[in-house]
């Protein structure tokens, strides 16, 4: 992977995730947070990870950020952008946030493998669908089976909490 | 040349920005979204950690994929019933402010 690669997508990623939460309109977070997700999937893909790099783009770019920007939508939050900002509660929660940043930082310095590169692939990009595939349906094939459960009762869940109460 | 430290600081930066993000902005979809990031840093260090463990053959450990197809799956759900609990609380309160949602307060 080219470190200049590596830097503009860190960059572009950081810098609109940051904008997500200084925006002070939903639409424009919303949309932040789409360019943020598709500097995390080129990350991904620098890392050989293509599988993974492509569902970020379709669940989390496609299905998720529309399913944000549909519900910002129908729920007509201007009237949100008036209120003033409760300067101490930011001052605080960005205090704990540099704080936990900090510790990070000093996580990784103090953690000897962190200094060292990525060791070569023997064969790079060739199938890692494929091996997913095959851990997936073997080795993990009760979790599988369990997170399709989970989508069941999410989809069952969404459905009885959105209907309105007809008596 | 780019190091596993590399992705970790930026991995831990993102994670900050939606733990900044958490405790600062009063609007819940707001809140969502900062959780969706905090999310998505952990994935990035699983895959990072994942390309870093090259095993006998050759080829990245996808055990830590697997688990990172796992939580984008879990999350997706979550931000589905998330996201109709947001709307039926508008539909009763007329609200997305965290502060003006005081009915469990002691």
């Amino acid at each position: 992977m080219s470190p200049f690669l590596f830097w503009i997508f860190a960059l572009l990623m950081l810098m609109f995730g940051a904008a997500v939460i200084i925006n002070r309109n939903p639409v424009a977070s919303a949309l932040s947070l789409v360019v943020s997700f598709l500097g995390l999937a080129a990350l991904f893909i620098s890392l050989d990870a293509y599988f993974i790099g492509i569902i970020q783009v379709l669940v989390y770019a496609g299905a998720i950020m529309v399913l944000f920007l549909f519900i910002i939508m129908l729920l007509d939050l201007r009237v949100e952008e008036l209120r003033k900002i409760n300067w101490i509660a930011t001052a605080g929660g960005l205090a704990v946030a540099l704080a936990l940043m900090v510790q990070i930082f000093a996580v990784v310095e103090s953690f000897p493998a962190a200094k060292q590169t990525f060791p070569p692939l023997v064969r790079p990009g060739s199938d890692d669908v494929h091996r997913i595939g095959l851990l997936l349906f073997n080795n993990y094939n009760l979790p599988f089976q369990i997170i399709g459960i989970v989508i069941l009762v999410a989809t069952v869940g969404v459905i009885l909490l959105s209907r309105r109460e007809t008596r | 040349m780019i190091t596993l430290g590399h992705y970790l600081v930026v991995s831990g930066i993102l994670f900050a920005i939606g733990f900044a993000g958490v405790m600062v902005r009063r609007n819940i979809i707001i809140i969502l979204m900062a959780l969706e990031l905090m999310l998505n840093a952990a994935n990035l260090s699983l895959v990072a950690f994942s390309r870093f463990h090259v095993d006998a053959t050759g080829a990245p450990s996808y055990n830590a994929q697997v688990f990172v197809f796992f939580i984008i799956t879990v999350a997706a759900a979550e931000v589905a019933v998330g996201l109709a609990i947001i709307v039926a609380l508008f539909r009763l309160r007329q609200t997305t402010h965290v502060e003006d949602i005081t009915k469990l307060k002691f």
